[in-house]
């Protein structure tokens, strides 16, 4: 136990600012950050959930995902957060290219969700399919098979990334 | 002694000649079988190198030679030699002698050479499809086959069938495909009496791609791309045993310093790898703040590989006969800080794990696997070493890391604690292992400029180390250097049936903690 409290103290805070952390993030995101936070508050009621599917993905885009909720990410200081049940669900954040034995599976998480509710795309091969485009078992993405709103690109895309694509959606979203 | 027992053994007991024998790239034996001898030489390998079926799988040559191929491969670790066993299958109603019934880690080959290429494992104890799923595709088409046609339509041929495990108070927990996590999709059915799991059937396949299908047709830098792809995890070791089977087939002579560059890489990824699933384990048990801890140094784990190649995940580096960016000497001295800096962290992250009695109770004898049970499934890799089985391709086939010095981490008691005491001391091992090679680096004015050579047709069986186990893929190419043929092994596909035993007589709430303790790969299994 004291080791914790030990540790705690000598790592201090290491959650990093946006802008620093990824070179891809333009300066003030962080600001940008705090107004959305606000919006989230007023358009979706205190929070932003999502619900993520893995529709046949090599698992890096699920690394890149679970990095944008390390301490040093951390995406939860927004109001966004990911859910086990697409039931609390506000928006889908679908990776891979949708094997056939998923297109189901799909549709019914898409289906469980209330309304309003997205889509949202992560990575080049649930965009059409990626490098996975010309198999005979993909649907060659998920608007084949769900509408999607909106697509995170990369091949995984790194967690600043995501999270700037996700403000940004949120931004936009009236 | 050496290998030559083995042939002599083989040759002994088998109705064949020396000539159907042939040997290559120095730690291959390749023996053409016939339908009447196959299986009782693949039986005889199996006993006499203790060896589980490393590999078993199909080829269609019916355009060339009118049939197709068979193949199983076995290790034999203690001589350093691959042995396979090459069979050719007629092509009208083509069938053959099914090994699983003496051989259990055959049981899964044989159902994908089914379910790919319609050969029948003949007297196969358990015929369902794997990865193409009965409602979703029909019966009668088969991928892998050359003449397959990509247009065929999705119809069902049916549903699949779950063993079902009856009797009073049994009941069934089905789990999936899509999980509470973020994590791939596979579907788990739990049989429970009381509390106690008393079956786990896995349904796998909900990743599949079809990856082996896109490999055929691609030049060698297109299907090293999707060797990369094929689990995110492993996107190095995947390049690396794929690059490996190309330089055997082209006779590279790859120098030392891109081996030792690649050791380099091939380490980092386990680290990175070990240190998240010592998180996950935390966080499976509940226990946040050590897994937050982990969190954070895979994270810096990450952001080190960006610098170093460019890729969080070591992708576009490996190419074949060398790397595309060495590593200069700022890098590498930043490679040394970083590592210092990170197993200073991770001292602290394995006090607070070790030291934390609820946490040890909960890891302590769970999800055990018995070595026994273990080498009749096959297992391979890190979960085989938790388990009692001193394996490993960094001490069999060593390579570059004959060099090195470095221990087998090796663990008996089989349960998660075993499993994750193994990836503890791995995790700090491969440090040493990185500084060691990259002191030969610095030693050395390397200039690993790619190895020089021209590609040429053939086959060959590259394999790696990757931080689950052995990746293995057999790759033919044309003359024109582009790919007939790959099959590709993740150790995963060794290893799942590993985790059906191991939780067996556990309580669900345990499930994840054992899961987690083996991590293996969805997209890697269902390719
Ligand atoms: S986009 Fe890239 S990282 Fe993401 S699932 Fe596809 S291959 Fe993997």
């Amino acid at each position: 136990m004291l080791n914790i409290f030990r540790k705690r103290l000598s790592k201090g805070v290491v959650t990093r600012p946006l802008a620093g952390a990824g070179q891809v993030l333009p300066e003030g995101v962080e600001v940008l950050g705090e107004e959305l936070k606000k919006e989230i508050y007023k358009k979706f009621g205190r929070s932003f959930h999502i619900r993520e599917v893995d529709t046949g993905s090599c698992g890096g885009c699920e690394s890149e995902i679970i990095a944008t909720t390390n301490p040093i990410y951390d995406i939860q200081r927004f109001g966004i957060d990911f859910v086990a049940s697409p039931r609390h669900a506000d928006a889908l954040l679908v990776t891979g290219p949708v094997s056939k034995n998923m297109v189901l599976a799909l549709k019914k998480t898409y289906d469980a969700m209330p309304d309003p509710k997205f889509v949202i795309t992560l990575g080049d091969c649930a965009l059409n399919g990626g490098l996975f485009k010309d198999s005979y078992y993909t649907a060659k993405g998920a608007n084949n098979v769900v509408p999607v709103a909106m697509h995170i690109p990369g091949c995984p895309p790194d967690p600043a990334l995501i999270i700037r694509h996700i403000l940004a959606f949120l931004h936009q979203y009236k | 002694m050496d290998y030559k027992v083995i042939i002599k053994d083989v040759l002994e007991n088998n109705d064949i000649g020396p000539g159907d024998i042939s040997e290559c790239y120095g730690d291959e034996v390749r023996i053409n079988a016939t339908a009447l001898n196959f299986k009782n030489i693949c039986l005889g390998l199996h006993k006499i190198n203790r060896s589980p079926v490393m590999m078993l799988f199909a080829s269609d040559e019916r355009a060339g030679r009118g049939v197709f191929v068979v193949t199983a491969v076995f290790m034999a670790a203690k001589y350093k030699k691959w042995f396979f066993v090459n069979m050719d299958v007629k092509k009208e109603s083509p069938a053959f002698d099914s090994l699983s019934k003496e051989i259990y880690s055959a049981t899964f080959f044989e159902r994908e050479i089914k379910e790919m290429f319609g050969i029948e494992p003949k007297d196969h104890p358990d015929m369902r499809r794997l990865n193409l799923h009965d409602e979703v595709w029909p019966e009668g088409a088969y991928p892998l086959r050359k003449d397959f046609n990509a247009g065929a339509k999705s119809e069902s041929a049916g549903a699949y069938e779950f063993k079902r495990i009856e009797g009073e108070g049994v009941f069934e927990v089905p789990v999936g495909p899509v999980h509470a996590g973020i994590i791939g999709p596979g579907h788990f059915r739990f049989s429970v009496a009381g509390e106690p799991i008393i079956n786990l059937e896995t349904r796998l396949g909900f990743t599949h791609r079809g990856v082996e299908k896109l490999m055929e047709g691609k030049d060698v830098p297109g299907a090293i791309r999707i060797a990369e792809c094929v689990t995110g995890d492993s996107c190095f070791g995947h390049s690396l045993a794929f690059s490996h089977a190309v330089e055997k087939i082209c006779g590279a002579k790859v120098p030392e310093g891109v081996l030792a560059a690649r050791a380099i890489f091939l380490e980092l990824e386990r680290m990175y790898n070990h240190v998240a699933d010592i998180g996950g384990i935390a966080i499976d048990v509940g226990f946040s703040f050590p897994s937050n801890h982990a969190a954070m140094i895979k994270e810096t784990m990450l952001a080190l590989n960006q610098k170093l190649t460019g890729s969080r995940y070591l992708k576009n580096i490996n190419e074949i006969g060398g790397i595309k960016k060495n590593l200069s000497a700022e890098e590498r001295s930043y490679l040394r800080k970083t590592l210092v800096q990170v197993l200073k962290d991770f001292k602290d992250l394995k006090t607070t794990l070790l030291d934390s009695v609820s946490f040890m109770d909960r890891a302590d004898s769970t999800g055990v696997l018995r070595k026994k049970t273990a080498e009749d499934l096959g297992v391979v890799g890190l979960a085989a070493r938790a388990s009692g089985i001193p394996m490993d391709l960094r001490k069999d086939f060593p390579g570059i890391y004959d060099k090195i010095k470095f221990n087998l981490m090796k663990q008996d008691n089989g349960d998660a604690l075993a499993r994750l005491n193994v990836r503890l001391s791995e995790f700090e091992g491969s440090a040493g292992i990185i500084m060691q090679l990259l002191d030969k680096l610095d030693l050395q004015a390397v200039e690993p400029s790619g190895a020089k050579m021209s590609i040429k047709a053939g086959s060959a069986l590259g394999y790696a180390e990757g931080w689950r186990g052995a990746i293995l893929y057999w790759v033919k190419l044309n003359e024109e250097g582009i790919v007939e043929r790959c099959k590709i092994v993740d150790p995963s596909f060794h290893n799942w049936a590993g985790l059906s035993f191991a939780v067996l007589g556990n309580i669900i709430p345990d499930f994840p903690l054992c899961n987690k303790s083996f991590n293996l790969s969805y997209p890697g299994n269902d390719l």
